[in-house]
């Protein structure tokens, strides 16, 4: 009587998901959804300056409105060392302005009132008095000789650079280019975009008096990552802080940090000693909070006529708004920016990387990204595309002739990652066929005959998901590990709790797959618990596609520590040696004889009702997780796309996906991030920016100027896999949340450049809006979309 | 927010003047003091304490607030409480009965129509009233409705497919009825 796993919920399992039953009745428990007795309301007031020093703050007429309780500045944070805070990448930020505010909708002051409308009511009663100061919107602005110094705050900063950090072979990359046919440059900028979650930030600070704990919900993808920021900042002891991250309505890397609005709205529950909830507006968050990108290319390909890279040269300028605090790992500056060119055999590569300060919002790393790999495979997949065009070779033809073969790894990227598997030329030819690439060709060829300007485009790309390895990874400090913890009850059901966080990815369904994978449990009899830090064991939280790789593992080893226990009972209890029990999913046997066997639930209930003796009673257990390596996921994207040549619009064809994540725990849930993620990809390659005019006014600041995809313009996607399962991984998963995210946009952009073909422009700057598309086939010369924008026109 | 829900100083309270309506909640007659300034869905949240309708935005863009007003799909952010005065409002509480989820809600469950949950109640009730008008649509029918809904972790697709899954369903419930 083998159980079969698929029925049981288990690996491979498309099962239903048990959050939904919540969220469809509307029964979700998100932040604001939350009320506490007693609780207050609170507001921010936001700088509408992007750079001026602070003349004077007048709060009278604000105290004088009733049902205000109290109104916070800077000058009133500072007096408990609490005016600033530290970033994740180890810099300050302001939490309530008190000498200059740095970029447009910085946190100024705060009104805690008796309702929200009130609070509003007295926002607008404050007076800030400001002496404009110039705006800094870009890396050139922030490196010309006499540009003013956004951080004056701090010592030892005469200037607006943060960084200047290189890695690789410099003198090898040299030898590359002089070595070369062939050298092929581009330069762009991939545009500052925010991730956006339709659910805001928020939260609910409650300071208990009597016991002096502080309890806060919060929107945060990272409950521990919090706990620790918050015990440093408040200066309260980490047992007397409980972080509760209940649903949160989406995050996408926006939820990771730790923002203003969480600071004051416990320095207020401290002081009032009464709750004090903070929902951030939609405008607030769009213009204060973690975005994503921002970053200027050059690069450069040195390359033998026939299409071999030689060697591979990237120079970054990063803008990273006022305050360095991008969620990154502390080792790299510029995220895992040199994880490009993963996936194809280049011998040497050299990146430098420079950081600056501007008066923007601070942030860089957040979005659907395992920090700057989007950054990374967009430029390695544009990069790669010109160099096919300048050597007029097919754009599949020169990904085959780079890519590392499968029998190949471990392989050794340029940059000095190691990646341990991969099927690239598999995932390429699946892709290339269910688009029909051939016959696409001759359509474009036709079509062209017509005056219709037909492209594809495609999109290949291996990358790192799943920080860390500690050795390499930590975030603060704080090793990028990861945990579960499982306790079997008596009657063989079971509640599991990890340090992840799920914002969506359905981590309640899938995490008890694993279990039912490893012990045969069924998962409808496992409950999944995450984010109260009072209750889940300590982990580094939801992001950078590191759940199923890091968090995912641990489930399968507490797992495993739990059926080996089991083992020993189901000896005792079957009366034979250890050694002579075997075990099939749910269920122990005596070698010798399969009849005679004791399930997982006898095993669970002898746990606590017939221990053998010296046995410690129960069937409970912690395991944490640090992985071997990065997991490395592959995938192919190809899209087709055709441009209205008098309007510049374009519209897509077909859009066809092959990823590569290793063994799917779910496929239904991997097919829905893979979709989600095709769209953002989609966002981001044709309407999705923020930006900014010369004044520093955030251009983007609302959902009518950031424009996100609706269910009109989004494309339908036609999903493919190839399955590699990882070597390392206890169940052979990878990363998946991310994927098309990162890989998606350059399919959409080389097939618009391919459409454009002979037009005499290289590079458009994402997005591919139609003005821009229609100027450079009009003017047959390149789109910058750099800031400042013109705002006269 | 007013007077009615949640706790404010007397001379607060002194100062506000409310008005008094009448509203059909999910299909029972709540009467309520109200600011004349509260928005509907801030009525619906915090006054009837029907979570499920969400708020995503300050521009009327999102939808997450969508409720059935009349039965026609109204962004309630955008509707003044007391301009809800004799109107029945639905809201996601009243999608399913005692016993019964909808059809939609079955739908968006099946289909995998929602991750984050976040834009879901509105876009059930968006697909519901769609489905009330025209039993039979087409893919693009269904997404150009729903097109005043804004979905950030989905990508559409599975939300398409779930509503032209419900329209099935209700169709084959209605013929057999
Ligand atoms: S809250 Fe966004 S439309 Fe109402
Ligand atoms: S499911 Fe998250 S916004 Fe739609």
């Amino acid at each position: 009587m083998t159980i079969d796993e698929i029925k049981i919920g288990g690996l491979g399992a498309s099962r239903r998901r048990v959050e939904d039953n919540r969220f469809i009745r509307g029964a979700g428990n998100y932040v604001d959804d939350i009320v506490l007795p007693g609780m207050l309301h609170m507001e921010i007031v936001r700088s509408p300056l992007a750079h001026a020093r602070i003349k004077s703050i007048d709060v009278t007429a604000a105290w004088a409105i009733p049902g205000v309780r109290l109104v916070l500045t800077g000058e009133m944070m500072a007096a408990r060392n609490l005016a600033w805070m530290p970033t994740l990448s180890y810099d300050t930020q302001a939490v309530l302005a008190t000498d200059k505010v740095r970029f447009q909708g910085q946190e100024v002051a705060a009104v805690i009132a008796d309702d929200p409308y009130i609070a509003k009511d007295a926002c607008e009663a404050i007076i800030v008095d400001y002496e404009p100061l110039p705006a800094i919107v870009n890396p050139t602005q922030a490196m010309a000789a006499g540009a003013p110094v956004i951080r004056d705050d701090k010592e030892n900063q005469p200037d607006n650079v943060i960084f200047d950090w290189d890695v690789g072979d410099k003198d090898g990359t040299d030898r590359a280019f002089a070595a070369a046919d062939v050298v092929s440059e581009l330069e762009l900028h991939y545009p500052r975009s925010h991730p956006s979650p339709i659910e805001t930030c928020g939260s609910i600070a409650d300071f208990d008096r009597s016991t002096s704990k502080l309890t806060v919900y919060m929107t945060t993808q990272a409950p521990h990552i919090i706990r620790a920021a918050v015990a440093l900042v408040a200066e309260l002891p980490e047992h007397m802080i409980r972080i509760v991250s209940p649903d949160l309505g989406g995050g996408f890397g926006n939820k990771v940090p730790v923002y203003p609005g969480y600071v004051v709205s416990i320095l207020a529950s401290i002081l009032l000693e009464r709750p004090v909830k903070w929902i951030e507006d939609k405008t607030g968050n769009l213009i204060s909070t973690g975005f994503g990108r921002d970053v200027y290319l050059k690069g450069q390909l040195a390359l033998r006529k026939d299409g071999k890279i030689l060697g591979v040269r990237m120079q970054t300028e990063s803008d990273h708004g006022a305050f360095f605090s991008d969620a990154q790992p502390s080792k790299f500056k510029i995220g895992l920016m040199h994880s490009a060119f993963a996936c194809y055999d280049v011998p040497t590569a050299h990146l430098t990387s420079r950081g600056f300060y501007t008066n923007k919002a601070p942030g860089g790393v957040a979005y659907r990204c395992s920090f700057r790999v989007t950054e990374a495979m967009f430029f390695q997949e544009r990069m790669v595309q010109a160099a096919a065009d300048d050597l007029g070779i097919d754009q599949a033809e020169i990904r085959r002739l780079n890519f590392v073969r499968d029998d190949d790894f471990p392989h050794r990227t340029p940059f000095g990652f190691l990646t341990d598997s991969g099927q690239y030329g598999k995932c390429l030819e699946m892709g290339l066929e269910a688009i029909g690439y051939e016959d696409f060709l001759k359509q474009k060829e036709e079509a062209k005959k017509n005056g219709r300007l037909l492209g594809i485009g495609i999109s290949t790309m291996t990358e790192p998901l799943g920080a860390g390895n500690s050795r390499e990874y930590d975030i603060l400090g704080i090793k990028m590990f990861d945990s579960a913890e499982l306790r079997v009850h008596m009657t063989g059901k079971a509640i599991l709790r990890t340090g992840a966080k799920s914002q969506g990815q359905g981590h309640e369904t899938t995490w008890a797959q694993i279990v039912a994978h490893e012990l045969g449990i069924p998962a409808e009899d496992i409950v999944v618990e995450e984010g109260d830090t009072d209750t889940a064991p300590f982990g580094m939280g939801t992001y950078a596609s590191r759940s199923t790789p890091v968090a995912g593992a641990a489930v399968s080893m507490v797992s495993r520590k739990i059926r080996a226990k089991a083992r020993k009972i189901a000896a005792h209890l079957l009366e034979v040696s250890e050694e002579d029990v075997e075990w099939e999913l749910g269920r122990f046997f005596v070698r010798s004889a399969p009849d005679l066997g004791v399930t997982i639930q006898e095993c669970a209930n002898a746990a606590y009702s017939n221990i053998p003796d010296g046995m410690e009673p129960g069937l409970e257990n912690n395991a944490y997780y640090d992985p071997p390596n990065l997991t490395w996921p592959f995938a192919c994207y190809i899209a087709t796309v055709e441009i209205d040549p008098l309007t510049g619009v374009w519209d897509v064809l077909n859009m066809v996906a092959v990823d590569d994540c290793g063994v799917r725990i779910n496929p239904m849930i991997v097919e829905g991030q893979i979709m989600g993620g095709l769209t953002e990809a989609y966002a981001m390659a044709s309407m999705q920016f923020i930006t900014f005019d010369s004044e520093g006014n955030c251009v983007g600041s609302n959902y009518m100027d950031y424009l996100l995809p609706t269910a009109w313009e989004t494309p339908g996607f036609e999903l493919h896999e190839v399955v590699t399962p990882c070597p390392h991984h206890p169940i052979g998963a990878k990363g998946i949340g991310e994927c098309a995210t990162v890989g998606g946009p350059a399919a959409f952009v080389n097939a618009v450049m391919d459409a454009l073909q002979g037009a005499g422009v290289r590079n458009i700057d994402m997005p591919l809006l139609p003005d821009r598309v229609y100027e450079g086939l009009t003017e047959g010369r390149d789109v910058s979309g750099a800031p400042p924008i013109r705002t006269d026109a | 927010m007013t007077s009615l829900f949640s706790e404010v100083t007397p001379e607060a309270a002194n100062e506000v003047a409310v008005k008094r309506i009448t509203v059909g909640i999910n299909g029972n007659k709540r009467t309520v003091d109200v600011e004349p300034r509260l928005l509907l869905a801030h009525l619906i949240r915090q006054g009837f304490k029907l979570t499920g309708t969400h708020t995503g935005c300050d521009t009327t863009n999102c939808g997450a607030c969508t409720v059935l007003f009349d039965g026609v799909p109204a962004k309630s952010c955008t509707v003044l409480a007391v301009q809800a005065n004799g109107h029945e409002v639905t809201t996601v509480e009243g999608l399913a009965s005692a016993s019964e989820l909808h059809p939609v809600q079955e739908g968006f469950k099946d289909e995998h129509g929602l991750q984050c949950g976040f834009c879901t109640p509105g876009m059930m009730l968006t697909a519901k009233a769609l489905l009330d008008e025209n039993p039979d649509p087409t893919e693009d029918e269904v997404r150009w409705a729903l097109s005043g809904n804004l979905c950030r972790c989905t990508g559409y697709q599975n939300i398409v497919k779930a509503v032209l899954g419900a329209a099935a369903k209700l169709r084959e419930q209605n013929g057999a009825s």
